[in-house]
């Protein structure tokens, strides 16, 4: 409760999604793994977050009950005056189709699609997409269009799922590691890419690292431990993410 | 047990499916060649021994009447083993209760006991008392036919006297093992039946007292039958000989060494189709799964374990694989041959039936498919060998797609990003997407082959009994008569029309070549029995000159415009020379047409008729029978819808036996490699899938993407299967193309939609199965890890 009222938002600010009491439990019986243990916390519009934490302390967790891919065992989750957790199978699809864009430690990428192809795959289905190739040109590869996923970097790759990911001008951006698997001079141009496009789309955007100079490209920095939220930071003033390192 | 045993066992029960899709095509392909092997081993086994053991004669010649003491003239030709003289006639029967007449094939046999060569298989009551010239042994199919038991009688119309017949005894011969009636084409063991006799009954009845009509002969070891005919037919020909001939051209021996040849031909092309879509499935699993296992190979090397200990891991997976397989056709093999031997034992009569299977049937069928499988596996298995350590531990590099082919699908503008991912597949994988394609192909061409049995029959049976026959009795008389008799005939109680033919047989030969037949001396335009193209007109015989079906022809190496010599072996045996002037397609026999005048005329023997053609008023049939019954002159009666009834009902029976075999085969070739095709992809695929299902899409449009791979290869590969399948059954029907009939190649369309239709139903239901798989794919733990 204490963690929820210092989290009080500002009048101006509107919630993209917001957590109560969320739990998640994984096995049954005597060995349980409690992922998530009672985490409220909000995403506020157009602001970019990191989550920070160990392995397994539950960051993950949220972040594929936030975009639809997994469910709580406990708690509820408000995407705006919706409520996630009544969602079937159904409307779960939708919503992830229509609102979330994801970016994963491992692209993902459609190795049998060019890039532009891959970024195709979504708008094709996508109900205001923007275009394709200016997409691309928005993480940086608008001369890379007609590559396929072998022939590009670790780095390229996974601006294309960046690409990919906000081409339907989705509601939440949703980041799990994306620089896990680059070197760091790589892994700055992903978060160029990152940060762009939450400023120049408005995209609420999380972002999972477990490297912590990363959080200060951050509005907020949010810090998990053993499944629940241990700080929560406003950042004053946001470095560029040109200027990190590590 | 080692761990690396441990882990097979694991790997086989998590790839349970696809292993056992597997062995059941396996086993489908060591089935069909067990059960080919099997019935084959068994009837070869049987008839052997009973030809042997019945001392089955082994050339056989016909006379008109030959005084006995030329038996022993005979006896003395070079390479002459024994000798037998008998009396056969054929006679029309009355049994008791049923209408129509039945013919009779009546054989004399030594009234003291068992003749020296053609013993019979008594199978009930005794031999014949010395004296008693009214008992007859009867052929035990036709008792049955009839229910006729030991004491009762029949009647029988002998050289123009009525008899009554007892029956003392039921007996088989190797001569009659498949026993059709004059002109039939399927046994018909009711309207057919033999009758053995005492010789002196025979011999007073038809007045050939010291004297035969029919000589078998056994030879010496090693000595070729075609000089014992040659001189057997100089000594026979002055007293009427018809011709020699030896137990190759014997009717019930030629059927039967037909289907052992078919029997042959089964047993080599199926389980070939059967054997190479497993090895190429086996290699598809086992690849796939050295693909994942890259990294447990590498560090297995790493610890130590030899290239030879990594590459017997896997070929153990095959043996097992191939092993249940086996395993499993084994049991259906010998269950389907028992079933073949025992369907086959219904046409074929012998007194008993060996099927006591060898292992060498099983061990062929063994070694064939589990040689088929290790081919199959081992490039997968040699990869998985040839794997260096460190580079096993790497991950694989990501598939290059080429830019030509993408170019190509990009070109095609309309096309929607999972239906690239489609064709792109195909494109990458081009050689196995041609294997699935091809597996499914031979599914449908399996079907088409088998199928298309029935359709070719029921052409046959169109053409030949009814655009070419129009006739419903046909008679055939004991002497050729005066044309008096059509008129005599025509007379008869609903008798519509009688046309005339004559029937005599002859040795048509060209050059080097001759063929023993008959010649038909017909009308110049029958209305009843036609002279019949199959491709379906009627042709006209020209006063003149030889009408020849084209299989005689070929036989004979002639074309219209050549003349053929022609010996004619009854009455004055002529010898004539006739131009062919006419060549016509025939599904049945070889026969050859000429005018009947002229025929006569040839003959020396104007205005004769010795066959008759009736066209009947139903409603008199009763009536007709009767009198057909009473009448001396006829020794045979035909009906056609009874013939007809005969062939379907044999056909229908054997052929829905069959037919049921090879969907069900089929069915299992179908499902097997689509559902593995399926497995794979999905194995293969997953971690994509799953991103796209994370990226919004249902269900359904993932499942496009996986299935309608395999649904677009399908798509082709069905009518590539039913291309397959016309030459499938084109190579099928070739291989049983015999003189005596020849199996038009028919596939009515209905067939290619049924064979597509039961393919699609199996694809269907693995697809279905692999589905489920697809909906419950794990979203977050396919993306957490890399591959």
């Amino acid at each position: 409760m204490a963690l929820a009222e210092r989290d009080t938002p500002p009048a101006e600010r509107v919630t993209t999604l917001a957590t109560r009491g969320l739990t998640k439990v994984y096995g049954t019986g005597e060995v349980q793994v409690h992922a998530l243990r009672g985490v409220d916390m909000a995403l506020y519009e157009s602001e970019l977050i990191v989550l920070l934490g160990p392995s397994g302390s539950g960051k993950s967790t949220l972040l594929n009950i936030l975009g639809g891919l997994d469910r709580p065992t406990d708690g509820q989750v408000h995407f705006y005056d919706r409520e996630l957790t009544d969602f079937d199978e159904r409307a779960l699809t939708r919503y992830r189709r229509d609102h979330v864009g994801f970016v994963f430690q491992f692209y993902n990428l459609i190795p049998s699609l060019t890039a532009l192809e891959n970024v195709e795959l979504v708008t094709e289905i996508a109900r205001r997409p923007m275009d394709p190739a200016e997409a691309l040109s928005l993480v940086g590869l608008g001369e890379r269009l007609h590559h396929f996923p072998a022939q590009l970097s670790g780095g390229e790759q996974q601006r294309v799922a960046i690409a990919r990911a906000i081409a339907k001008r989705p509601s939440v951006l949703l980041c799990d590691e994306p620089t896990g698997a680059l070197d760091s001079a790589t892994g700055i141009l992903v978060l160029e890419a990152i940060q762009r496009v939450n400023r120049e789309l408005g995209t609420t955007t999380a972002l999972i690292t477990h490297n912590a100079p990363i959080a200060d490209m951050a509005d907020r920095v949010v810090r998990f431990a053993d499944g629940t939220i241990v700080e929560v930071r406003e950042n004053a003033a946001k470095c560029e993410a040109k200027d990190l390192s590590w | 047990m080692k761990p690396l045993d441990r882990k097979l066992l694991r790997d086989l029960w998590r790839l349970r499916g696809q292993v056992i899709a597997i062995a059941f095509i396996i086993a489908s392909g060591v089935g069909v060649l067990v059960m080919s092997l099997t019935a084959l081993e068994a009837l070869v086994q049987t008839s052997d021994a009973y030809y042997e053991r019945y001392r089955f004669a082994q050339v056989f010649a016909n006379v008109k009447r030959a005084p006995e003491p030329l038996a022993r003239r005979i006896a003395d030709l070079p390479g002459v083993q024994t000798v037998e003289t008998r009396i056969i006639q054929f006679a029309i029967l009355d049994v008791e209760g049923f209408v129509e007449p039945v013919i009779g094939h009546l054989v004399s046999v030594p009234e003291r006991g068992q003749p020296v060569l053609n013993r019979l298989a008594l199978r009930s009551g005794r031999w014949i008392s010395p004296g008693r010239v009214d008992e007859v042994i009867v052929g035990e199919p036709f008792a049955e036919a009839h229910g006729l038991t030991l004491g009762d009688s029949i009647e029988a119309i002998m050289n123009g006297n009525k008899r009554r017949l007892t029956i003392v005894g039921t007996a088989l011969s190797p001569e009659f093992v498949y026993a059709i009636g004059p002109g039939a084409l399927m046994p018909d063991d009711e309207r057919y039946g033999i009758l053995w006799m005492g010789e002196e009954a025979l011999a007073a009845a038809y007045d050939l007292d010291g004297a035969f009509n029919e000589v078998s002969l056994s030879l010496l070891r090693g000595v070729n039958p075609d000089d014992v005919i040659d001189r057997l037919d100089q000594i026979l020909a002055r007293y009427g000989g018809v011709g020699a001939y030896a137990r190759a051209d014997q009717i019930s021996n030629w059927f039967l060494m037909n289907e052992l040849e078919q029997l042959r031909s089964l047993s080599s092309i199926l389980p070939t189709i059967f054997l190479s879509v497993a090895a190429f499935l086996t290699n598809m699993v086992l690849a796939r799964l050295i693909a994942i296992e890259r990294s447990e190979i590498g560090l297995l090397k790493a610890f130590g374990y030899s290239s030879t200990a990594v590459a017997w891991h896997y070929a153990k997976m095959v043996l097992v694989i191939g092993g249940l397989g086996i395993l499993l056709g084994w049991v259906i093999g010998y269950w389907l041959g028992l079933v073949n031997t025992t369907i086959y034992s219904n046409f074929y009569r012998f007194p008993f039936l060996y099927f006591r299977p060898g292992p060498t049937s099983f061990a062929i069928a063994g070694i064939v498919s589990l040689g088929a499988a290790m081919i199959g596996a081992l490039g997968a298995v040699a990869q998985a060998a040839r794997l260096s350590p460190a580079a096993a531990m790497q991950p694989p590099a990501p598939p290059a797609f080429h830019k030509s082919a993408a170019r190509l699908v990009a070109a095609v503008g309309w096309l929607d990003q999972p239906t690239r991912m489609i064709l792109r597949q195909i494109f990458r994988w081009p050689l196995r997407s041609f294997l699935t394609m091809t597996g499914i192909s031979m599914a449908v061409a399996v079907l088409v082959t088998s199928m298309q049995w029935i359709d070719s029959i029921d052409r046959i049976i169109d053409v030949y009994f009814h655009q070419a026959q129009r006739q419903d009795v046909s008679v055939a008389l004991v002497e050729p008569e005066d044309d008096t008799v059509i008129r005599e005939f025509a007379a008869l109680p609903g008798v519509l029309a009688a046309e005339p033919a004559r029937i005599v047989t002859a040795k048509f030969i060209a050059g080097t070549r001759e063929h023993r037949g008959s010649l038909h001396g017909v009308l110049p335009d029958p209305k009843l029995e036609l002279v019949y193209d199959a491709g379906g007109t009627a042709l006209r015989v020209p006063p003149e000159g030889l009408v020849m079906s084209t299989k005689l022809a070929e036989k004979l190496d002639l074309s219209v415009g050549d003349t053929a010599r022609i010996e004619v072996l009854e009455g004055r045996r002529p010898t004539i020379a006739v131009p062919v002037v006419q060549l016509f397609e025939t599904y049945m026999g070889m026969p050859a047409y000429m005018d009947l005048d002229a025929l006569n005329r040839l003959l020396m023997e104007p205005q004769r008729v010795e066959y008759l053609s009736l066209l009947v008023d139903e409603r008199a049939e009763r009536a007709l029978f009767a009198e057909l019954k009473e009448m001396p002159e006829v020794a045979a009666v035909m009906l056609r819808r009874a013939a007809i009834a005969t062939f379907q009902d044999t056909m229908a029976e054997t052929l829905i036996i069959y037919v049921s075999f090879f969907v069900g085969f089929s069915c299992t070739l179908a499902f097997g490699v689509v559902y593995n095709s399926a497995r794979i992809g999905l194995s293969e695929r997953g971690r994509e899938l799953a991103t796209l299902r994370v990226l919004g899409f249902r269900r359904w449009e993932v499942s496009y993407i996986l299935l309608g791979e395999t649904g677009l290869l399908i798509f082709v590969g069905l009518p590539f299967g039913c291309l397959c399948g016309g030459a499938l059954a084109w190579l099928m029907i070739s291989a049983f193309e015999t003189e005596l009939y020849r199996v038009p190649l028919v596939i009515d369309p209905s067939t290619f939609g049924t064979a597509v239709l039961i393919a699609l139903a199996a694809t269907l239901a693995s697809g279905l199965l692999v589905r489920r798989r697809l909906d419950s794919l794990d979203l977050i733990g396919v993306l957490k890890t890399r591959e």
